[in-house]
């Protein structure tokens, strides 16, 4: 039982009382957040980066994770009463949650995605406690050459796998890249890019890019939005299912846990394709495919339970290797590194109490947002009447004084301001600011790695393919550069025989739509 | 001045009562994912044309040759002995690449999107944010929030004169006792 005692000394960490405040923090922000259409959990977790630089690292992640998954619930919220998605992991439950809601079975439907997002949860932070150690058990032989490889990997899946032009993604990767060499070379101690400025000689933090690109950026591009009006009813009845209701939909909630909890740790997955693909396996599953969009619980059930799944097992890839699989996780990854903590496969072994006191801190935000889901729903519901024009004034605030407080300095906040410019011009030209942020963060690990793996080559880029891991990861990684190249060449030829394939899928098309907000 | 019509309709309960933003909330009783998802597509801002995209691609590729020759002037060397700009070298090689395809290929996506009469908003706020980094350092923030408050929740949001003063100065004196008073950090204050 040696494995188990790190994990039990994990919940010790967890309940402390300042643990505890935090995680309970952090679970409310996340469930408001996901109850308010407009800010995401990614440009929230930017915008409050400055907040916990004064505490310890395992408390600041415990806060961040909370407002990730705690989003995820709160989202459903939204997609169930008014049809607007508060998050794009809810994209789908608008479908069949909404109907439920028309059918004035809405508590019924914020019931079993509860129901199910704490399954869900639960079941993947278990999955999580056994596959995380393992995991990192075996990247801690990595050398350069695969971490290279598996960054590269990393960086090029959160490109292409996202929305959009995956063309202009990796652009915003490469800016990212090239942003993270400004200031001086860690081999040769050379400035990179400093244009002479002391300001910059040191290198852009992360922290300002974060919380321009992500928060700011957000909340300009709001600022433009028309926010639809949304006539929110004071309020919900019964959220507690039946047990017939709850038999019908258990199939949903377990499919939904193990199909999220994978999706969760590829590279580029994460809540919202996870909710997707649960939502299609539902579909082609059930008997009556057409029930679904007239209120079918499984199509609430399913996704909502897959994206809680999703957004926990994520923090697999980021804690045992050291990669973060998508946006939001760079944010993690970013915090960690400020905390002076590097993610990586040693992570387990050196920071056992950071490793388990983030993870078993799931357990009781789980828990805490399963009673604010049920019994306390009422309160979120009545919060969804904040109106958007009261709040951006309130964020932009927050991002410009609290990223004075960084460094008590205004140089940090005319970046947040430039940064923030730079998001909103490229969520309206449709550069997707996740790979920007990813590529800045793992920029340092990419070259550096690089250039000691071709030391260790002796200058030949052959190398990489004489060690099994890192060739497998790059063949990989050419598999999926080439492909769509492929698959539009392939559909190109489709296309000229069968022009009326254009009907396309629903669920995709609304789901692009709603990403951007991501 | 744009504001957001449909940000205030009919929630204040006593005054703002827009009879026509109620009736659009009135969605119809069933629509399939696929209906839902036409509707959606058709309530996105207008796509921008192929000049917006090849203006962006051109930024691109400007940024791109721009590093490129920056990061040859640092010295590339071998890819046994790297000077500091090969790396920086081969991340600009990327971005040129790309910057050109997708000026060549990428002209009729329909990803970008057009700047409209709403896009005012933006740059206001914009401004707003420029002046109040600006000042702050001269007269402290509270003053500039203030300001920001109001424009942003009045102009740009459309708010009731009585809900933006009333929330403006308080959100302005909670940032004051947060940031201030309970914190003790260093930002720049008048009072």
């Amino acid at each position: 039982m040696d494995f188990l005692n790190p994990v039990i000394n994990g919940f010790s960490v967890v309940l402390e009382p300042m643990n505890l405040l935090y995680c309970l923090i952090g679970v409310v922000i996340g469930m408001l957040i996901g109850v308010l259409p407009g800010l995401g959990p990614a440009a929230t977790i930017a915008i409050l980066l400055p907040l916990t630089y004064g505490v310890e690292p395992v408390t600041a992640i415990i806060m961040l994770a909370g407002i990730f998954y705690g989003a995820q619930y709160g989202g459903t919220i939204t997609s169930v009463l008014l049809r607007l998605p508060g998050e794009a992991s809810s994209v789908v439950t608008v479908f069949d949650g909404y109907q439920m809601a028309r059918q004035g079975k809405a508590g019924t439907a914020l019931g079993l995605a509860a129901i199910g997002s704490f399954i869900g949860g639960t079941a993947a932070i278990i999955g999580l406690t056994f596959l995380a150690p393992l995991v990192a058990g075996f990247a801690l032989d990595f050398g350069p050459p695969e971490y290279s490889a598996l960054a590269m990997l990393g960086i090029l899946l959160v490109a292409t796998i996202s929305g959009g032009s995956k063309a202009k993604a990796l652009i915003a990767a490469s800016v990212g890249l090239l942003l993270a060499t400004v200031g001086r070379d860690i081999f040769t101690g050379e400035s990179r890019f400093t244009f002479g400025s002391i300001q910059l000689a040191d290198g852009i933090d992360f922290v300002p890019i974060a919380m321009g690109i992500f928060g700011l950026g957000e909340i300009l591009y709001n600022l433009e939005e028309r926010h639809r009006a949304a006539k929110a009813p004071s309020k919900v009845s019964n959220v507690w299912p039946s047990k017939g209701e709850l038999k019908h939909a258990s199939g949903a909630i377990g499919r939904g846990s193990v199909l999220g909890f994978f999706l969760g740790i590829l590279p580029g997955g994460g809540a919202t394709i996870a909710s997707m693909a649960s939502y299609a396996m539902e579909k082609k599953r059930a008997k009556q495919p057409e029930r679904f969009g007239k209120g079918a619980p499984e199509g609430v059930a399913g996704p909502e339970t897959a994206n809680n799944a999703a957004a926990t097992s994520s923090f697999i890839p980021l804690l045992t290797l050291g990669i973060p699989a998508n946006a939001t996780m760079a944010l993690m990854f970013g915090a960690l590194l400020i905390q002076g903590v590097t993610p990586g496969p040693q992570l387990v072994e050196q920071e056992p109490e950071l490793f388990w006191g983030v993870v078993n801190s799931m357990y009781i935000g789980n828990i805490l947002l399963l009673i604010m889901s049920l019994p306390l729903v009422g309160i979120f519901v009545r919060i969804l009447r904040v109106r958007a024009a009261i709040l951006a004034p309130i964020t932009a605030l927050i991002t410009l004084l609290g990223a004075y407080t960084i460094n008590n300095s205004m140089f940090d906040v005319t970046l947040v301001v430039v940064f923030g410019v730079v998001g909103y011009l490229m969520k309206k030209f449709g550069f997707e600011p996740g790979p920007l942020v990813l590529a800045f963060v793992l920029g340092e690990l990419l070259e550096s790695s690089l250039r000691r793996s071709l030391l260790v080559f002796d200058g030949d880029p052959t190398g990489f393919f004489t060690r099994p891991i890192s060739a497998t990861l790059l063949a990989v990684f050419v598999l999926v550069a080439v492909m769509p190249g492929i698959r539009s060449l392939i559909a190109k030829r489709k296309r000229t025989t069968a022009a009326s394939a254009l009907a396309g899928d629903g669920t995709n098309n609304g789901a692009n739509n709603i990403k951007e907000k991501v | 001045m744009e504001t957001t019509p449909a940000v205030s309709a009919g929630r204040d309960g006593s005054t703002a009562v827009t009879p026509g933003a109620d009736a659009t909330n009135d969605l119809p009783e069933s629509l399939t994912p696929e209906q839902l998802a036409a509707q959606w597509e058709e309530e996105k801002p207008p796509a921008a044309g192929p000049l917006a995209n090849a203006a962006s691609s051109l930024v691109v590729l400007g940024v791109g040759i721009g590093a490129l020759v920056l990061s040859v002037a640092m010295g590339l060397g071998t890819l046994s002995a790297p000077q500091p700009g090969l790396w920086p070298f081969m991340a600009s090689c990327v971005m040129v690449a790309l910057g050109l395809f997708q000026l060549i290929l990428g002209r009729h996506n329909r990803d970008a999107e057009k700047f409209t009469r709403m896009s005012l908003a933006p740059l206001i706020g914009l401004a707003t944010l420029a002046t109040m980094v600006a000042l702050m350092p001269v007269i402290g923030f509270e003053i500039p929030a203030l300001v920001l408050c109001v424009i942003w929740m009045k102009f740009l949001g459309g708010e009731t004169w009585r809900s933006t003063i009333l929330i403006s100065v308080l959100v302005v004196v909670a940032f004051y006792a947060i940031f201030i008073l309970a914190l003790g950090t260093s930002i720049p204050h008048l009072f």
